[in-house]
């Protein structure tokens, strides 16, 4: 009881305010580049989407690395974890974390210790919905 | 338009993502498995081309995307190769995305020292 009262309320309606206009923006700047990219320089949309993964990947990867994309995290939550940058910062925070224990050891096996639970299940339910798809005859 | 289209569907699915986090006690790596299982839902009940069509760079900078293009590649892969296809078409258009993260990703670790 002690505990549940002295610990600090979460902003709820302020998080929520801030990921809606956090994630909205990335969305809107992807949209944008997008739009650059097939305008003005004739890319195809496979094309022009591919670049855009990599520009939002570089760009969370390098402030992860230079430090302050953690607190941005930590403040923005979900308007930061749901768009790709949160693929990225996840993969790039533990990469720096583990770097200490060695290339292999630390490095190499700490690499998608976080990423790694979406590559999973992404692959097993894609799997496993084609399976379904191919029993009802779709 | 397209523009307010895309701040909007992007804002919505995390300001979502954000009531699911504060009022359960799912981490942020539940929330991002979750989102790309239901990509691929979205994507097995053909909802997610129109979802691209419609908001654009709005859906497919969200991890959900992953799922979609996951779902969607291994279905393409039965239709041309068979069984034996899913398998080998499965990454087919996320290799991008997951290439792009682990190349990045090493060389910022290496070239960088972690701040604590």
């Amino acid at each position: 009881m002690l505990v549940k009262k002295h610990t600090p309320r979460e902003p709820k309606l302020r998080n929520f305010g801030v990921a809606f206009l956090v994630g909205g923006l990335i969305g809107l700047l992807a949209e944008v580049i997008s739009m650059i990219l097939k305008n003005c320089f004739a890319f195809s949309t496979v094309e022009a989407g591919l670049i855009v993964a990599l520009i939002v990947i570089g760009v969370a990867s390098l402030f992860t690395a230079l430090g302050f994309f953690d607190s941005w995290v930590s403040k923005c939550k979900c308007g930061l974890i749901i768009p790709t940058t949160g693929f990225a910062h996840s993969v790039s925070s533990s990469a720096l974390e583990y770097k200490r224990d060695g290339l292999i050891t630390g490095l190499g096996s700490n690499f998608f210790k976080l990423a790694g639970s979406v590559i999973l299940y992404g692959i097993i339910s894609a799997f496993l919905l084609v399976i379904v798809r191919l029993v009802i005859g779709g | 338009m397209n523009y307010l289209m895309a701040f909007l569907f992007a804002g919505a699915l995390c300001a979502f993502a954000e009531v699911i986090l504060d009022n359960t006690k799912l981490t942020p790596g539940h929330i991002t498995s979750l989102y790309t299982v239901m990509g691929a839902f979205l994507s097995f009940l053909g909802c997610y081309d129109k979802l691209i069509a419609k908001f654009g760079a709005g859906a497919t900078v969200l991890i959900s995307n992953f799922g979609h293009s996951l779902y969607s590649s291994a279905w393409q892969g039965y239709l041309e190769d068979g069984f034996l296809g899913i398998f080998s078409n499965m990454l087919c258009k996320s290799s991008g995305v997951i290439t792009g993260a682990i190349v990045i990703a090493f060389l910022v670790s290496i070239i960088f020292k972690p701040k604590n």
